[in-house]
């Protein structure tokens, strides 16, 4: 499903010491790039929970992007490593519950890398954008018949207290 | 005033001060009530405490009973179970409106539990399956349950099966939280008891230990790596070590305590009936931040060997108990897949 006008919202967590500073980056190099990455700072990369992607689907982002400096090169030295553990664990999980693995992705920039960067952003909207919404807080499909159902309960109970006992 | 009168005095004198309980089951298997029993002896002080005004499971009482009282004369409500249907949801929101304090009881009142898990499907997928695609099942006129049938005599009503499965706190507001698949009896009396001594903790909150499984594990610790994990039919595990060390996926670091640690005391994993600890939003996440953070492996491939073997049914795994209450949902309309991960034939995607 591609639609022109479908604007997709992306939460964007980028570490201090590297992605941010690329976004930082890309920012002053004046690197144009989509406009849909609303971007939150976090220390590392290895701060973000799943609860935070996870949240953030449900609250209605269609797509997160995690970025971290490359390995090798983590600020705290290896966390960028439990970031890359949790993001594949969190990706089995997703895509158990039938969601494209495009939206969830996980990108390495360094401070020099604000061209790369927002190549990633570019990238990952692009994608979302074929898939189309998420829709996630809507998905607890309602039925249609529960209100009518539930008046229905009170109504024959009603009834049922006019018996004469 | 006679003996007679006078003794009457008491009794009414007695009953008045007597709270009202009731005990309520919606979509849940009968295991908290079996839980509720097994406080033994305890129970006939719960009953001088306590006038039980409404429990199908053990006292006979009828919904129109409770219908005729008035709003808040019930003092505690124990409600098990999740909403699946409607009559479920009607009897929370009767329920709610009937008590002072409505507590949400056990796992499927508190985070949907194994029902809950039924929210992979929907109720279409459900039913054909239930009624259909079971070997054992011969229904060639496709016969499926109906909310309403037409007799002669009139119209008869069951209750609508809901293709989503709530927790009570998604329907109604919830005042208290006893997590557990079931509370152990031992939670339970502490609970009655801190109702009963009016020492309840702040509204809203769990009713319950804060600390996680671990922390009451007596297994010993020390730095954990694993290169695979390992299903507990391939194993049989070391009884003094660390379950994770040894790669089962223990869900212990995830997990409330309130459980006495039993399941770890046999050489069995935890699977995390208790739900996620009080600084925790969301089970399944807390779950797999703390086993990825155990793999020993910088390299992506070998990460995603290590999960995608060990770990087949993540879902299943993560959110065994917390699927209806978690931040999780379904990734695509219901109606667009037949049940088996397949778009169906007839197209219609959202």
């Amino acid at each position: 499903m591609s639609d022109d006008s479908f604007e997709p919202k992306i939460v964007g967590f980028l570490c201090n010491w590297c992605s941010y500073r690329a976004a930082d980056l890309a920012g002053t190099a004046r690197i144009s790039h989509a406009p849909n990455v609303r971007i939150i700072r976090v220390m590392c990369s290895g701060r973000v929970d799943p609860t935070f992607v996870l949240k953030a689907l449900s609250l209605g982002a269609d797509g997160v992007m995690i970025a971290g400096c490359h390995p090798g090169e983590c600020h705290y030295i290896e966390q960028n490593y439990k970031a890359m553990r949790r993001y594949y664990m969190l990706q089995h999980t997703l895509k158990a519950m039938g969601v494209e693995e495009q939206r969830v992705q996980l990108v390495w920039a360094s401070a020099a890398e604000g061209q790369q960067l927002a190549d990633a952003i570019d990238k990952l909207v692009a994608d979302v954008k074929a898939l189309g919404p998420l829709g996630w807080s809507k998905n607890w499909a309602e039925n249609g018949d529960r209100i009518r159902a539930l008046e229905d309960i009170v109504n024959e109970h009603k009834e049922a207290l006019e018996v004469p006992r | 005033m006679s003996k007679t009168e006078n003794m009457a005095a008491t009794e009414a004198a007695e009953a008045k001060s007597k709270g009202k309980l009731a005990i309520y089951w919606a979509a849940s298997c009968g295991g908290c009530e079996i839980s509720t029993l097994g406080i033994d002896t305890k129970i006939l002080d719960l009953a001088a405490a306590f006038d039980i005004v409404f429990c199908p499971c053990i006292t006979d009482g009828k919904t129109r009973d409770v219908e005729k009282m008035a709003d808040g004369e019930i003092d505690v409500c124990l409600f098990n179970g999740g909403i699946r249907t409607s009559e479920n949801e009607y009897m929370a929101q009767l329920l709610r409106r009937k008590s002072k304090v409505l507590v949400a009881f056990g796992s499927c009142a508190t985070e949907g539990c194994i029902p809950g898990l039924a929210n992979l499907h929907d109720r279409k997928s459900i039913f054909d399956n239930t009624y259909q695609e079971t070997c054992s099942t011969d229904n060639e006129a496709g016969v499926r349950p109906q909310s309403v049938t037409q007799v002669p005599e009139g119209d008869l009503h069951l209750p609508v099966f809901y293709d989503t499965l709530r927790t009570l706190d998604q329907t109604v507001k919830v005042d208290y939280y006893l997590p557990g698949c079931p509370p152990e009896s031992d939670r339970i009396w502490e609970a009655i008891e801190a109702i009963m001594a009016g020492q309840l903790p702040p509204p809203g909150s769990v009713i319950g230990s804060n600390t996680t499984v671990c922390d009451f594990c007596n297994r010993t610790r020390s730095e954990k790596k694993i290169k695979e994990f390992k299903r507990t039919w391939e194993v049989i595990p070391d009884p003094d070590t660390c379950l994770l060390e040894q790669g089962l996926v223990c869900c212990g670091p995830a997990t409330r305590a309130g459980c006495g640690c039993l399941c770890p005391q046999v050489n069995s994993p935890c699977i995390g009936c208790y739900g996620p600890p009080g600084d925790a939003q969301d089970f399944g996440a807390r779950l797999m931040s703390a086993l990825a953070s155990v793999i020993d492996s910088n390299d992506p491939r070998e990460i995603q060997a290590i999960i995608e073997r060990g770990i087949p049914d993540p879902v299943g795994t993560f959110y065994r108990f917390s699927l209806a209450g978690s931040l999780l949902r379904r990734g695509k309309r219901p109606e667009a897949e037949n049940g088996h991960g397949q778009q169906a034939a007839t197209g219609g995607a959202s």
